[in-house]
């Protein structure tokens, strides 16, 4: 179970049955929608931008445990960033899932990378991705609905 | 069922034992571990599994007998159009439909239902006519139907299902009215295992002058299909879920109905003769099916219709209707787990969800067990949609699953449970 248990960690499974964020935001000026059509997965992402920070972001939707974790430990990681460091941690986390050789210590990554078990089962990579792929939208603000397909 | 031209010692008529280890044992892929654990295959309804008489078949076809079919005058073009032809006999027998050329191959059920609504929905369904379906049908059976009542500006009707999944039959007659043209239902559902009566959806629908397409990929492997019997217009389903290759399918279609059809795919072997001036088409079957065919493809169905003919449909729905006893009872007693789909008439699905716990979580803990089950929408969306819930975890069964296999997925869920502290 070894390598179950990469994947499904502490971390994850709390995050995944308590996500925190969970929940819409009045004062969001950006918005986007993400959607995984082989599973189900569905994610709302709302961010309040503030010239170039990340003032507060949140999340809603439903989906898998590595999907929603994902979103709750992306919510947390990003509050009080950078635009552009979002963005360097968005390459670094999809470094991170589908395997490549990760800035794994990079400190940024904080608790993403729990997420390292990702890259054993690709499949599951989509899952994890979603929230972020739906971040990216709502950041550009291009009003698209973001699909893993 | 006998297979035709032989009479093949049938099990259907001893009261030997249905002997699943010695069936397994037909089939190389079922001999495998995966992580380290015994392949427990419960995709049934997503694709089958074959039998090495199957994948001998298709490699002996290449290896000695290929060629194309229909025109040629040598030897092995005149091999492998005659066992072309002896497929589509197989077939023909295998849904008993009274012609030979009643029987079109295409590429599986998806394009059966796509010829029918592009040829005979296009010449009869005009605007203002209906269409009806049910709320239960795979996305093959939705969408043709909805381009062509877009394209026509017709009616799109949808039968309502209940709470155990079964198709409310009052509610489906109070929707047929003068005005329907076409009803298209599943056999059985992939999602639900619902077992349709389809034969008295024929007579009502057929009492209002409205067409039948049954879509029969879940039926085929499960169930002896007569299309006389039946009296259905149109029957459909796909090889590759009933033991044979992919890229191969059957529409049935009444002689008459089909006769009248303008073709669907034009190009060579469909036609009696082209000049730039005029073409003429070719007879039935021929009409339909242009171009090369997938000839092993075909070769291989027949050796699948074969393969289950001689160990005998009834004897397979009988083995199956106890194991999804069995399983139904083992999954109903694990706490927080909800069957989905409970009809009365079942054939072996088992749809369910695990309070808490996503289907893509179940599915991935399953699969490093060993256990191959599919999650996720099982391309009937609005399945889930009336069901309230994201996607299903689904178990589908076949003849050459066991009892220790059910076992064995029991076991699995707990362990989901475990890890996720439920």
């Amino acid at each position: 179970m070894t390598d179950l248990r990469e994947l499904y960690q502490e971390l994850i499974l709390d995050h995944g049955r308590r996500p925190r964020n969970f929940k819409p935001l009045d004062e969001a000026n950006r918005t986007a929608e993400g959607f995984n059509p082989l599973c189900g997965d569905k994610v709302k992402i709302y961010v309040n931008v503030d010239g170039d920070e990340i003032k507060d972001i949140s999340f809603q939707g439903s989906g898998c445990a590595i999907s929603t974790a994902s979103a709750s430990i992306m919510t947390e990681t990003l509050k009080g960033k950078t635009r552009d460091e979002a963005e360097e941690l968005f390459e670094t986390f999809h470094d991170l899932v589908t395997g490549e050789p990760a800035k794994l210590d990079s400190p940024e990554l904080g608790k993403l990378a729990v997420f390292s078990g990702v890259s054993e089962f690709p499949i599951r990579v989509k899952c994890a991705t979603l929230s972020w792929h739906t971040l990216r939208a709502a950041l550009k603000g291009n009003g698209e609905v973001v699909s893993t397909e | 069922m006998k297979a035709i031209g032989k009479v093949l010692a049938s099990r259907e008529d001893t009261n030997s034992p249905f002997d699943v280890q010695k069936i397994r044992a037909d089939f190389p892929i079922l001999q495998q571990t995966v992580y380290g654990k015994p392949l427990v295959y419960l995709d049934n309804a997503a694709t089958s599994q074959k039998p090495a008489a199957v994948i001998e078949a298709t490699t002996r076809y290449y290896s000695t007998d290929n060629s194309n079919i229909h025109r040629g005058v040598h030897l092995l073009s005149e091999r492998a159009t005659r066992e072309y032809e002896e497929a589509r006999a197989k077939a023909q027998n295998f849904i008993n439909a009274a012609h030979s050329k009643e029987i079109i191959f295409v590429r599986g059920t998806t394009e059966a239902i796509n010829l029918v609504a592009n040829t005979y929905g296009r010449a009869n369904v005009g605007a203002g006519d209906e269409v009806l379906i049910t709320a239960m049908e795979h996305h093959s059976n939705i969408v043709p139907w909805q381009m062509l009542c877009e394209e026509k500006g017709a009616r799109l009707r949808v039968a309502p299902i209940n709470d155990d999944g079964e198709l409310i039959l009052d509610e489906l007659e109070k929707l047929l009215n003068e005005r329907t043209k076409i009803v298209s239902v599943a056999h059985i559902s992939n999602a639900l295992g619902t077992i349709n009566p389809v034969h008295r959806i024929v007579e009502m629908a057929h009492h209002r002058g409205a067409r039948v397409l049954i879509d029969g990929a879940q039926a085929a492997p499960h169930a002896t299909i007569d299309v006389q019997a039946l009296d259905c217009d149109f029957y459909a389903f796909s090889g590759h879920k009933v033991f044979g290759p992919t890229g191969i399918g059957v529409l049935y279609g009444k002689a008459s109905l089909l006769e009248a059809m303008p073709p669907y795919q034009g190009g060579g072997d469909m036609i009696a003769s082209v000049t730039f001036e005029k073409t003429s088409y070719n007879v039935l079957p021929y009409k339909f099916e242009a171009g090369t065919p997938n000839i092993a493809g075909t070769i291989g169905l027949g050796a699948a219709i074969d393969y289950v003919s001689e160990i005998g449909l009834e004897n397979i729905a009988r083995y199956e209707q106890g194991l999804l006893e069995y399983g139904t009872a083992e999954l109903s007693k694990i706490p927080g787990l909800r069957l989905i789909g409970t009809a009365r008439e079942k054939a072996g699905v088992l749809s369910f969800v695990l309070e808490g716990i996503h289907p893509h979580d179940v599915g991935t803990i399953l699969d490093r067990e060993g256990i191959a089950i599919r999650t996720g929408h099982h391309c009937a969306m609005p399945v889930m949609e009336r069901f309230k819930i994201p996607a299903t975890s689904r178990a589908s069964l076949a003849f050459y699953n066991t009892r220790e296999e059910i076992d064995a997925l029991v076991t699995g869920i707990y362990k989901v449970k475990e890890v996720f502290g439920s």
